[in-house]
């Protein structure tokens, strides 16, 4: 492979796995802190909103989920090599 | 260039391999040998399990046969919320085998030591860890929610896309294929996330410290069979539904 494909492919690997951890991660803490609080308010509801918080939590990691299959699209299967 | 990361070590144990597969030569195709072995062995599994709790049908279940009646109440639980109580009955059997392939194979791939199977290339995993079952599943998927919406109402299915305005014609109609990639990259990717994410921890420390990721993973597995059965569900449900 050309190095100057590797190096860019590494490089874009980490970038896609690393940015896309971020947005996923602010609204993961948001939803958290969210149900939290809605369980302080009313805590007879603890098992509904932990069972729709870790179903909409699931959906958010997939978010960094695609970025992951980018990086190892790029690190494992490059087009490009 | 990264295709297997031997160098690092020898033991049977600690091997990583993405991108290796066991190809059978069939006509002019190729096929992932090792994904259809490990399906077949879920396939069995579940067959096997179905009829051993169904054989004798008792009218006070205990055993096996009350934990899938557990899991009927569960999938159609599931399946009423998602589709409604005058649609789901149909519909149960379909995101029921969803529901259940998907998390067996899974905890198959997590839970059996498929590593002391040995075949001539790559290595036995779980067969949601192969892109091709994850996008068959959800272009079965695709496929049931448009006959579904087809069978309730007709060629006014298509009304679906221009609704709430015509402005919105092509955003509806990317969303059809948006459903299917995203179903199946999801479901792909935390797995093999997962068994990724296992593998470097095994191959860093062989003992007793991966133990938690592989109990988050088998977490995360069951959590996926879920989204998974529940997004089909909700994809059927809002097909049926006119306006």
């Amino acid at each position: 492979m050309n190095p100057t494909v590797a190096s860019a492919s590494v490089i874009a690997a980490a970038l896609a796995i690393g940015l896309a951890a971020i947005g996923p991660g602010i609204g993961q803490g948001n939803a958290a802190g969210q149900a939290v609080e809605g369980i302080a308010r009313q805590p007879e509801a603890e098992g509904k909103i932990r069972g729709t918080l870790l179903l909409s939590l699931a959906f958010m990691e997939a978010l960094t989920i695609y970025g992951l299959v980018v990086a190892l699209v790029l690190l494992f299967a490059n087009p490009f090599a | 260039m990264l295709n297997t990361f031997h160098f690092l070590n020898s033991s049977l144990l600690a091997k990583l391999e993405v991108g290796e597969h066991y190809y059978w030569k069939i006509g002019g195709l190729s096929l992932h040998g090792q994904i259809f072995i490990t399906s077949w062995v879920v396939c069995a599994l579940l067959i096997g399990v179905a009829f051993l709790a169904s054989r004798k049908v008792e009218r006070i279940p205990s055993g096996l046969q009350n934990l899938m009646e557990y899991a009927l109440d569960f999938i159609r639980d599931l399946a009423k919320d998602q589709i409604g109580e005058k649609e789901y009955r149909p519909w149960v059997p379909f995101v029921g085998t969803l529901f259940l392939f998907i998390f067996v194979s899974n905890w198959a791939g997590a839970l059996v030591p498929w590593k002391l199977f040995e075949i001539p290339h790559g290595e036995l995993v779980a067969p949601t860890n192969d892109i091709n079952t994850t996008v068959a599943l959800a272009l079965l998927t695709s496929l049931a929610y448009f006959y579904a919406g087809f069978k309730k109402r007709g060629l006014g299915y298509f009304a679906r896309y221009i609704e709430p305005t015509p402005i919105l014609l092509p955003i509806n109609i990317l969303e059809d294929f948006t459903k299917p990639l995203s179903l199946s990259f999801r479901l792909f990717g935390n797995i093999l996330a997962d068994e990724l994410a296992v593998g470097v921890l095994v191959l860093l420390v062989p003992l007793f410290v991966p133990l938690p990721l592989m109990l988050l993973g088998l977490f995360t597995s069951a959590i996926q069979a879920l989204i998974f059965a529940t997004l089909a569900a909700a994809y059927i449900g809002e097909a049926m539904e006119g306006h």
